[in-house]
């Protein structure tokens, strides 16, 4: 273990928190109740209950909260700090961050001993965020085309009017699923490598994100 | 219209002397026009318009043409409720050609359909039930010596309006399905340039049929569509937001299995496989047989007969999900997408296990990001 005095940096500011640990609550109520909806059990006990009727507003309200939430972080990607932006998420697109995926991949794979330090996000997991984005897009997309039918001609139906087009209602119910067991593993494979990257760098990587500072090598700004 | 008209067409029509001949009281007439008026998601005072419009209206010719279907949307119109009335309604059509019900046979139908398409070209009504084999030139449905295919260009190309009667003729329905060995397609794909109003269902009401024809005579215009083609007074609300079953799906009630408890007591049926909550039909109001029955309603779910190929996309009939392609029957989504979890956190258990194992080097100077 080394003695090396390590400087603490302002890495992830407080909207990009909010953000995070707000798609986490709703992601686990969304999974919890969106489970109940699609196999729902017997709960009523007399037809003037309404078990489903709060399971899915809860689910309703949380996807509206998630959209908000992952619509917020986009714009964040834009005024954030160099952390938080967009160009984190494309790192093959520079000489330097292809360098630093590489090294990531070798590390990941078991070919190298030497942890690489990652101030920001890993350059791996934000092609991996990137994969993300676009399942919590379709997820957005295909809950609320199947929320709006409980009012055709609504604006919500008549702006997401392509999506009826070109996919079935079943079609969209099925990619629903699929979305959410995606989600699980992405966030098993997400918190394996905070706790593996929390043990082996050594630089507060799982305490960052409620802190927003990381313990690095490198002198901060 | 029980038999081919041979008088000419398009002559003003007094509608009570018609029911006077069939014995239909003026009271039943206009208790018809109150039913078509609220079908039609018109407000009770459409009501003296729509039997003044019946009352005074011309004769437009309409021809109905059978292709790629099962003939279930002619018995559904023949067996339709307030028969002698809507029976009269349609019969101010002049019918000049029905394969199913006319009298003519041979080359004089044939001549019969020639002679309305072209003497009332752009002011005759098609209706058209069956799909529109495509594949191979047409060769697999034809009549008289045409193609489906040919006969639809010709006949829907010159009419005022097309309607599409059943699934099969609005989407191809069941000769669609995969794996289609016909190219079978509904009357818009085949004649993309026509006015076709799609009255899908497996089989249509006749109720809406016969609103649609009022609706017609009454505003000169055809009725307002969604997206797939549907009127909106039939198919503008979900069958589930109007299904008498709701309240039971609300409150968490559902049928488990056939014949259990909830299912005696008309629970909701979402378990079983119901297509309600993807289906824009007005089954629950408007029903069928003399507006007793209907599927939900008799213990069966929805089967999702009046949405664009919903052979394919609404089955399996009984769940409430979609088959995945490549995986068997037996495998739903669901135990897939759990199948993948637990594969994705068993392999971080090994990598997990093999990196405890490991002595890595920490960052350092010769690791730090610059």
């Amino acid at each position: 273990m080394s003695d090396r005095c390590k400087f603490k940096q302002y890495v992830w500011e407080l909207p990009l928190r909010w953000f995070h640990w707000i798609n986490v609550l709703a992601i686990v109520v969304l999974s919890g109740t969106g489970f109940l909806i699609g196999h729902p059990v017997t709960l009523g006990a007399s037809a003037s209950d309404y078990a489903m009727g709060w399971i899915r507003l809860i689910h309703f309200v949380a996807a509206y909260a998630f959209t908000v939430s992952v619509a917020s972080r986009v714009v964040w990607a834009f005024i954030g700090n160099e952390h938080a932006s967009w160009r984190a998420f494309f790192p093959m697109y520079s000489a330097k961050g292809r360098e630093k995926l590489r090294h990531m991949i070798r590390y990941y794979t078991l070919q190298t001993h030497q942890v690489p330090e990652i101030v920001g996000h890993n350059p791996l997991a934000t092609t991996a965020y990137f994969v993300l984005f676009l399942i919590y897009l379709a997820m957005i997309l295909t809950g609320f085309a199947m929320y709006a039918t409980h009012a055709p001609g609504g604006i919500m139906f008549k702006s997401l009017g392509f999506m009826y087009g070109h996919f079935s209602l079943q079609g969209m119910r099925l990619a629903h699923h699929f979305g959410m067991w995606l989600i699980f593993g992405f966030v098993i494979n997400h918190i394996y490598s905070a706790w593996l990257m929390d043990i082996k760098e050594h630089g507060g990587e799982i305490s960052s994100m409620f802190s927003g500072y990381k313990f690095t090598v490198k002198k901060g700004e | 219209m029980s038999t081919t008209r041979t008088e000419p067409c398009n002559e003003t029509f007094s509608i009570s002397q018609i029911l006077k001949e069939r014995g239909v009281s003026r009271r039943d007439f206009l208790k018809f026009c109150s039913t078509v008026t609220a079908a039609l998601a018109l407000p009770p005072s459409f009501a003296p318009s729509v039997a003044q419009a019946l009352d005074e209206v011309k004769r437009p010719p309409l021809v109905w043409l059978e292709f790629q279907g099962c003939t279930g949307d002619s018995e559904a119109l023949l067996r339709s409720a307030n028969p002698t009335v809507a029976e009269i309604v349609l019969d101010i059509l002049s019918v000049d050609y029905h394969e199913t019900i006319m009298a003519a046979a041979g080359h004089q139908a044939e001549a019969a359909l020639d002679k309305t398409i072209t003497d009332y070209k752009g002011k005759y009504f098609a209706v058209i039930e069956g799909s529109i084999p495509m594949k191979d030139g047409g060769v697999y449905g034809c009549v008289g010596g045409k193609s489906n295919l040919e006969r639809a260009r010709q006949v829907c190309g010159g009419a005022a309006a097309t309607i599409a009667i059943g699934n099969c003729a609005s989407y191809g329905g069941i000769p669609a399905a995969a794996p289609n060995p016909t190219g079978a397609v509904g009357v818009k794909e085949a004649v993309p340039g026509a006015t076709v109003i799609n009255l899908p269902g497996c089989p249509c009401n006749a109720d809406n049929l016969t609103a649609t024809i009022v609706h017609y005579l009454v505003f000169n215009k055809i009725p307002a569509l969604d997206g797939h083609g549907r009127p909106l007074f039939a198919y503008g609300k979900r069958i589930h937001d109007n299904c008498e079953r709701r309240p039971h799906f609300d409150a968490g009630q559902y049928v488990e299995k056939w014949g259990d408890d909830g299912h005696r007591k008309g629970y909701c049926l979402y378990k079983m496989g119901c297509k309600g909550p993807a289906t824009f039909h007005n089954c629950p109001t408007q029903r069928y047989n003399e507006k007793t029955a209907w599927p939900i309603g008799s213990g069966h779910p929805c089967v999702g007969c009046a949405e664009p190929q919903f052979w394919d996309v609404m089955s399996p009939m009984y769940r409430r999900l979609p088959n995945v392609p490549g995986f068997g029957i037996e495998h739903t989504a669901d135990a897939i997408g759990l199948g993948l979890a637990a594969g994705a956190a068993g392999a971080f258990v090994v990598h997990g296990a093999l990196s405890a194992m490991r002595k890595d080097k920490e960052p350092g100077e010769d690791a730090k990001e610059d």
